[in-house]
């Protein structure tokens, strides 16, 4: 008697748990990458599906030790890679924050009833792109490839001077 | 990294299996090793104590009027404002002193100092503020906690709080409400391998030239053949904080 109580209750869990693996499915399915965002084109994200949607959050904890305290850029997990691939567009074109009802960021988190502070800091927009840029002027953007060696070429003065000095 | 899920720690197996593969290998190919990691891409290299980095700025080529450094700033972080002067964020600014015995004014422009010994380090209750290895002075803004200790602590009020909601910030430099900021010297731009910060760059465009980045630990560097060659002094050098910005002409 008490074993077939047992099984029943052990039956009872097993369709509980289908059901929620079958509605998590649906909510989380293959489709949850906004239609028009790059990501939508994309084969996978930086890592495994199922991976990046169960550890996102602690790559993303991690990496950001690494690149604010030890200045390691370039990472494999970065949360401006995120929002680079999953804001989709409205139809003028203009990217929509990951943050907005619906959109990709937004929609998972609401689901699973967890509100991270990423995002009151960190841009919800692609920095390049037709996004609004706020305060940032696009002409600034080109500054972004000067390096080292291209310093010469534009900072003469200086480098002769240090050049005869030395 | 913690995982705070049911899973199996994967990340601990593998370190496991690759400390036990580069145990082997260190043993079987030293030179080898070596070699790919001083091969490694400035993108994922990092903050190195080979470096400091430093400023110096000639008061006499500070240009009365001309805002370019501040305005620069502001762009490249995203610095908005909401014409409250008190309270709006400020990373850098101009200020005049003024010599009362003799009338003579001086101009220049204050930031974050950089200081080797920084007094917003030691206040921190959380750590938010903290010295990379190169010497540069951040905040981080992910446990700061925004009790305003440092922006105290600081003898050249180099820090601002962010008092509002934010959006639009730029991918240079996250922040938001709450926290405290300042100066991050291009922080952005140094670890993609570049050595010009943004206001030494609108500072140059001006035709003014009154800022000089550079790495301070390199003897044939722009700064630090300046330094040799010129007075310069430090702001409050009587507290011995060791400034990673110096002043000549002052």
């Amino acid at each position: 008697m008490r074993s077939s109580f047992n099984s029943i209750r052990r039956f009872t869990y097993l369709l509980a748990g289908a059901a929620f693996a079958v509605t998590s499915l649906q909510a989380t399915g293959d489709t949850a990458v906004i239609k028009g965002s790059k990501a939508a084109s994309m084969e996978s994200c930086v890592a495994e599906t199922n991976d990046i949607r169960r550890n996102h959050m602690d790559y993303l904890k991690h990496q950001r030790v690494e690149t604010v305290r030890d200045g390691i850029r370039g990472a494999k997990f970065s949360l401006i890679d995120c929002v680079e691939c999953h804001a989709s567009k409205d139809n003028d074109g203009n990217a929509l924050p990951v943050t907005d009802e619906g959109q990709f960021c937004e929609a998972c988190h609401a689901y699973v009833a967890v509100s991270p502070a990423c995002f009151q800091c960190h841009r919800t927009t692609p920095m390049q792109g037709n996004g609004s840029l706020g305060a940032v002027d696009l002409e600034q953007m080109k500054f972004q490839s000067l390096n080292a060696s291209s310093l010469k070429e534009w900072h003469p003065v200086i480098h002769a001077g240090s050049e005869s000095a030395r | 990294m913690s995982v705070k899920n049911d899973q199996p720690d994967m990340n601990r197996r593998k370190f496991v299996g690759t400390t036990v593969a580069a145990a082997g290998a260190v043993v079987v190919a030293p030179g080898v090793l070596l070699h790919t990691v001083a091969g490694a891409d400035p993108e994922s290299r990092g903050a190195s104590a080979k470096h400091r980095w430093g400023m110096l700025i000639d008061a006499n080529k500070c240009a009365e009027g001309c805002s370019a450094c501040v305005d620069a700033c502001n762009s490249e972080h995203g610095l908005t404002g909401h014409d409250r002067p008190a309270t709006d964020a400020q990373w850098i600014r101009a200020v005049k002193l003024k010599d009362n015995s003799t009338g003579h004014i001086n101009r220049l422009v204050m930031m974050c100092q950089h200081c080797e010994h920084p007094p917003c380090v030691d206040v921190c209750p959380t750590g938010a503020s903290f010295k990379r290895t190169d010497g540069i002075v951040l905040v981080d803004r992910h446990i700061c906690i925004g009790c305003r200790y440092c922006m105290m602590a600081c003898p050249y009020k180099a820090r601002s709080f962010v008092h509002e909601d934010l959006e639009n910030q730029s991918v240079n430099a996250p922040r938001g409400k709450g926290c405290v900021e300042g100066c991050t010297m291009c922080v952005h731009r140094i670890d993609r391998g570049e050595t010009v910060t943004a206001c030494q760059e609108a500072c140059h465009d001006t035709g003014h030239g009154a800022i000089v980045f550079g790495d301070l630990k390199d003897p044939d560097s722009e700064i630090s053949q300046a330094l040799k060659s010129q007075n310069s002094r430090q702001i409050r050098a009587d507290l011995k904080l060791n400034t990673g910005v110096r002043y000549s002409n002052l």
